[in-house]
C-alpha cells in the first residue's frame, strides 16, 4: 500500500444528508493530491443516495468551513454540511 | 483564567435554558448595560402545526465555531462579556433554542454585540432544524424558507 500518495479521510454527514446518504459516516480512500471536491465526488459516485447530494455542499475540513477548492490530507475529518439554519 | 473557562465551557445543552444563569455569567459591576436574546420556536402561519423542531448539530464544530465567533466579537467589543447557549434535541414551541447575553459598559454596546452574535450564528454555527408537524409529518427547515417536504416514515 503507497500510503505516501495515498489519503484516507472520514467523511461524515448531517441533518437531511445524513438521512440521504442513509448513514452518518464513511471513510474514503483517495489518491494525492486531492480537493474536498474530489472526496464529494467520490462519495457521490460510491454510495447509493449520495447521488442526490448537491454537486457544491457546504464543507468543512476539521471543524471549519472550508472552499471546495481545499486540500485534503490523510487522517482529515470532511464534513458536508446542509444548509446552516440554527437559532 | 479566562480562556481556562471559555475551554471548558460548553456552548451546547439539551436541557431548557436557564436564563438567570446565563446572565450571571456576564454580570458585572463595570456594566450599566445588558442585552439578552432569546430565539424560540414558533408555529404561525408560516409554519403550520407545528409542535416541535429537533435540532441537529455538528457539535464539534458548533463549540469550536463559538470560540472563534466569540473571539470575532471580543476583539470589535473589547468591554462587552457575552455567554450564549444554544440548545438541541427536541425543543417544543414557545421554549428557547438559543439565548445571547451580552454585557456592556453602555447600552449600544450590549445591544450591538448580542445582535452580532445571533447574526453570525445564523451564518456559520452549523445546526440544523427539522419542524414536527400535528399531522406526524417531519419537515426539514431551509434557511432560505423553502422547506423539503418528505414523508414522515421515510
Amino acid at each position: 500500500m503507497d500510503t505516501a500518495t495515498r489519503a484516507t479521510v472520514r467523511v461524515r454527514f448531517f441533518a437531511r444528508y445524513a438521512e440521504l446518504v442513509g448513514r452518518s459516516e464513511a471513510a474514503v480512500s483517495l489518491p494525492l493530491p486531492a480537493t474536498v471536491g474530489d472526496v464529494v465526488r467520490r462519495v457521490r459516485e460510491d454510495f447509493p443516495g449520495a447521488s442526490a447530494l448537491p454537486e457544491r455542499p457546504l464543507a468543512a475540513v476539521n471543524l471549519k468551513q472550508v472552499k471546495l477548492d481545499a486540500r485534503v490530507q490523510d487522517g482529515d475529518e470532511v464534513a458536508l454540511l446542509p444548509p446552516i439554519a440554527g437559532g | 483564567m479566562r480562556n481556562a473557562e471559555l475551554n471548558d465551557m460548553s456552548y451546547v445543552t439539551r436541557s431548557p435554558i436557564s436564563l438567570d444563569f446565563l446572565v450571571a455569567e456576564v454580570a458585572s459591576p463595570a456594566c450599566g448595560g445588558t442585552c439578552v436574546f432569546l430565539g424560540t420556536v414558533r408555529t404561525g402561519p408560516d409554519e403550520q402545526g407545528v409542535t416541535a423542531i429537533e435540532y441537529s448539530a455538528y457539535e464539534e464544530m458548533v463549540e469550536a465555531e463559538f470560540v472563534r465567533l466569540l473571539t470575532d466579537a471580543r476583539a470589535r467589543w473589547p468591554e462587552a462579556r457575552i455567554a450564549v447557549r444554544h440548545r438541541l434535541g427536541t425543543i417544543p414551541v414557545g421554549e428557547a433554542s438559543i439565548a445571547i447575553a451580552a454585557a456592556a459598559p453602555h447600552r449600544a454596546q450590549a445591544f450591538e454585540a448580542c445582535r452580532y452574535v445571533i447574526e453570525e450564528v445564523k451564518r456559520r454555527v452549523p445546526v440544523w432544524k427539522k419542524e414536527l408537524r400535528v399531522d406526524g409529518s417531519e419537515v426539514w427547515v431551509d434557511p432560505s424558507g423553502r422547506p423539503t417536504a418528505r414523508p414522515s416514515h421515510v
